[in-house]
């Protein structure tokens, strides 16, 4: 409750509430949706909200958002990861609807577009960790293996859908769009970090 | 005769297809393109270019409202040679329609010098690029989808080229 009342706690919940909700104003505003019918709008709006959420994933895992529990936050990661799948089905769902061929094209690693294989491998790990998270208690992993499958899974998830969203001409704002993708990196970045950093920690002590 | 001795091989091509064609532009092209002397390369369909294709459209003076312009050129692939009167489908996502829309595909005839041109609505991104299709699928070459991208989506003409092969 403490952090709630420093200046700090609430200033970082608004940075968040910029970071993602600029890019989806400016996408809503964008001259681009005149021309779209509302399945490809649809479509489109579930990728930049994925986006989002990959940028509040790691925030949750380092504990970074104020007034949050331990247990909180990563209950709430599971949730988001759920969401985020949920978001990507309905992305690419609705590109479907809105242009089969080149959705085919996207998921067969055919297509002439750059982005499409990097948005393409960033699903399949996005479907990988939910499933192996889902499993997880069943199969039986533990904490360290858990890390070693979900770690360089999450890189993938981060470095595809930056560089997906980095290269497509659409509905986002430049400025906006490249923002949140640097927030999402640095946000990745930190996490791993702080990992490394108690990892070594704890190495180090008897 | 020095510029014999150091590009021997483009300006005998060149002349040649000067005096084959009797044509200056093919000529022109000729000294641009030195692996004419090998015989001009057929166009390759390209990834993605076949995509939301609808077989037949009518050849029209103009697609929708017009304000954007597709043009391009169609050759023989080996002699370079303008093919007159052959028949380019062109479609697009424009602010009229949907790139799989009827109202979005057109067609046009080259003219006596293998060029074409076609005015259509603007071209917008979809799938993430501003893109055109152009399609020669008429029976006497062998057919070639084409897929050019537009540098910016502000841009109002787009160029794409055609050297066919025989079918």
């Amino acid at each position: 409750m403490q952090d709630w009342r420093s200046a700090r706690a609430p200033l970082i919940w608004v940075a968040l509430a910029v970071a993602i909700g600029v890019p989806i104003a400016f996408a809503a505003a964008s001259e681009q949706l005149a021309w779209r019918g509302p399945v490809y709008i649809l479509a489109g709006f579930a990728g930049i909200i994925a986006l989002g959420l990959v940028l509040v994933q790691p925030l949750l895992v380092g504990g970074y958002l104020p007034g949050l529990s331990a247990y909180r936050s990563r209950r709430a990661h599971h949730w988001i990861g759920g969401a985020l799948v949920l978001a990507i089905l309905i992305h690419v769902a609705g590109l479907w609807i809105t242009s089969p061929p080149d959705m085919i094209d996207a998921l067969t690693y055919a297509s002439p577009t750059p982005f499409s294989p990097f948005g393409v491998t960033a699903m399949w790990a996005i479907f990988a960790v939910a499933l192996l998270a889902l499993l997880r208690r069943r199969l039986g992993l533990r904490l360290r293996t858990w890390r070693l499958i979900h770690i360089p899974l999450a890189i993938v998830i981060v470095a595809g859908s930056v560089a997906h969203c980095l290269l497509i001409e659409g509905t986002m704002e430049t400025i906006s769009k490249a923002a949140l993708c640097a927030a999402v990196l640095a946000a990745t970045i930190q996490v791993m970090v702080d990992l490394w950093r108690k990892r070594t920690l704890r190495g180090q002590s008897p | 005769m020095t510029m014999v001795v150091l590009n021997r091989r483009s300006l005998l091509s060149a002349g040649g297809s000067v005096l084959a064609t009797g044509v200056l532009t093919a000529g022109v092209s000729g000294l641009l393109l030195p692996a004419r002397a090998d015989g001009l390369a057929p166009t390759e369909s390209m990834s993605g270019g076949a995509n939301n294709y609808r077989k037949g459209a009518a050849v029209v003076e103009r697609i929708g409202k017009g304000g954007f312009w597709m043009s391009g050129t169609v050759r023989r692939a080996g002699d370079g040679a303008p093919l007159a009167g052959q028949r380019i489908q062109i479609w697009a996502h424009t602010v009229e329609g949907q790139e799989h829309e009827p109202q979005s595909h057109g067609a046009t005839l080259t003219d006596k010098d293998g060029k074409f041109r076609l005015e259509m609505p603007q071209i917008i991104p979809i799938f993430g690029q501003p893109h055109g299709h152009l399609a020669y699928d008429s029976g006497e070459f062998k057919t070639v989808f084409l897929r050019p991208v537009m540098r910016s989506p502000k841009e109002t003409s787009l160029e794409a080229h055609f050297v066919l092969q025989p079918a």
